[in-house]
């Protein structure tokens, strides 16, 4: 199991943000190979290093593996951010994907078009408002443990804390009758590696702009 | 463990018919409850059931599952068909969710507007064609084997043979070039437990009709 897993994709959060978040908490290293134009893509495609032809994809452990949450998945297990057991896993499964639900929303609102965009910010609002958040919220309260799941940090914690971050550059009063994601977020946070990731200079993406946007369409051609 | 799974769903394929699919190919047996009006799913909302007030929900061994890929990882953990170790898992995984994009596609057509209809219809049949069937295909190629992964049925299969089904719904000659998913989808559809959910009379169910799309928008699914 030589090497450092290597992340291919271009210079922006997209799908593979949630990767680099999982990776960096674990506290292991990792290598980016980033798509600059559609050739690299166009290489990447003909050499056969994508199954279904998209990225995200990384190499590890012997693997080029495709698919988010396939990379997720095995990633949380290798460094055990799993649950102990199958029903762990379930509720981790569980929260995860109530937070990518959220997490798509608010990651395909700048592809929205601009007669559109209201409307989209405003179910995004009212979904965090009454529906994703309080069920988080209330995961916490019913056990008032530190993290969501046996007591001790898993992938679930590492994908709502990033997603808080979000939802806190979207509008910081969502969060406001919150305290217990606030504690969490606080808490995971301050974890020596989630707080090296934070700092500047680290692999974390910040917010894409119009080029950054651009530079996609150009890239992936939509 | 007591009792049979119970799944909370309306009486049609959507998001459940995965589910449902994986449970009959483990021969498992498991009851439904069907969401028939709003009311119905206001009373699993209101008595705190799910989670993020959407179905499928699921109850198995004593837990209120929603979310269908949590719902389905269970279930393939359970039963013993999610590989035998993490990097088969890793390949399951990677060859579900491909099943699961086009999957995605091909269940939300009939609620495309009218006047999108062709166009999407074209998109599907090219990803088809030259993205998805060719990965399968490449990877049973690849290792000549029965299965995907492992030389054994997992999950990955039956989710695969599911979608086949759907593609040949959509257009039968899709399959026309892929030998090797075609011996597939048989030789699943010929396992005990498959065939009887094949057969009329099972939980399988049909195609969407104009009817369900209409309480599928009431529901906002």
């Amino acid at each position: 199991m030589a090497g450092k897993p290597k992340l291919h994709y271009f210079d922006a959060r997209g799908r593979m943000e949630a990767i680099r978040w999982l990776l960096a908490a674990a506290g292991a290293e990792f290598e980016e190979k980033l798509i600059e134009s559609s050739e690299d893509l166009d290489k990447l495609r003909y050499d056969g290093s994508l199954v279904f032809q998209q990225v995200p994809m990384v190499e590890i452990d012997g693997m080029k593996l495709v698919q988010t949450r396939a990379i997720l998945n095995y990633i949380a297990t290798k460094y055990d951010l799993y649950g102990k057991d199958m029903k762990e896993r379930a509720l981790i499964d569980m929260y995860t994907e109530g937070v990518a639900d959220l997490g798509e929303m608010i990651m395909l609102l700048p592809l929205c078009p601009p007669d559109q965009k209201n409307t989209k910010l405003t179910l995004i609002r009212e979904r965090a408002t009454n529906c994703y958040l309080p069920a988080f919220e209330n995961v916490l309260k019913s056990h008032r443990q530190d993290y969501l799941v046996g007591n001790k940090l898993s992938k679930a914690d590492i994908h709502l804390v990033e997603l808080l971050y979000y939802v806190e550059e979207l509008d910081p009063s969502l969060l406001a009758n919150f305290p217990l994601l606030k504690g969490l977020k606080t808490r995971v946070s301050n974890l020596p590696a989630v707080k090296k990731f934070l700092q500047p200079g680290s692999q974390r993406k910040l917010p894409g702009g119009e080029k950054s946007l651009e530079r996609a369409r150009k890239i992936f051609k939509f | 463990m007591a009792g049979k799974p119970t799944l909370h769903y309306f009486n049609g394929r959507g998001r459940m018919e995965c589910i449902r699919w994986l449970l009959a190919a483990a021969g498992v047996e498991f009851e439904e409850k069907f969401i028939e009006k709003p009311e119905d799913l206001d009373k699993l909302k209101n008595d705190g059931s799910l989670m993020f007030q959407q179905v499928p929900m699921v109850e198995i061994d004593g837990m209120k599952l929603v979310q269908t890929r949590a719902i389905l990882n269970y279930i393939a953990t359970k039963y013993n068909l999610y590989g035998k170790d993490m990097k088969e898992r890793a390949l399951i995984d990677m060859y579900s969710e491909g099943v699961a994009d086009l999957g995605e596609m091909i269940m939300h057509f009939p609620l495309c507007p009218p006047a999108e209809k062709d166009a999407k219809l074209t998109l599907i049949r090219e990803k088809t064609t030259n993205r998805y069937l060719p990965a399968f295909e490449n990877v049973l190629k690849s290792h000549g084997q029965d299965y995907l992964v492992g030389n054994k049925l997992s999950r990955a299969d039956i989710h695969l043979v599911e979608l086949l089904y759907y593609v040949e719904e959509l257009d039968p000659s899709l399959l026309a070039n892929f030998p090797l998913l075609k011996a597939l989808k048989a030789r699943v559809s010929s396992l005990l437990a498959v065939k009887k959910f094949l057969q009329p009379g099972s939980q399988r169910k049909p195609p969407m009709d104009e009817k369900i799309i209409k309480v599928k928008k009431v529901f906002r699914f």
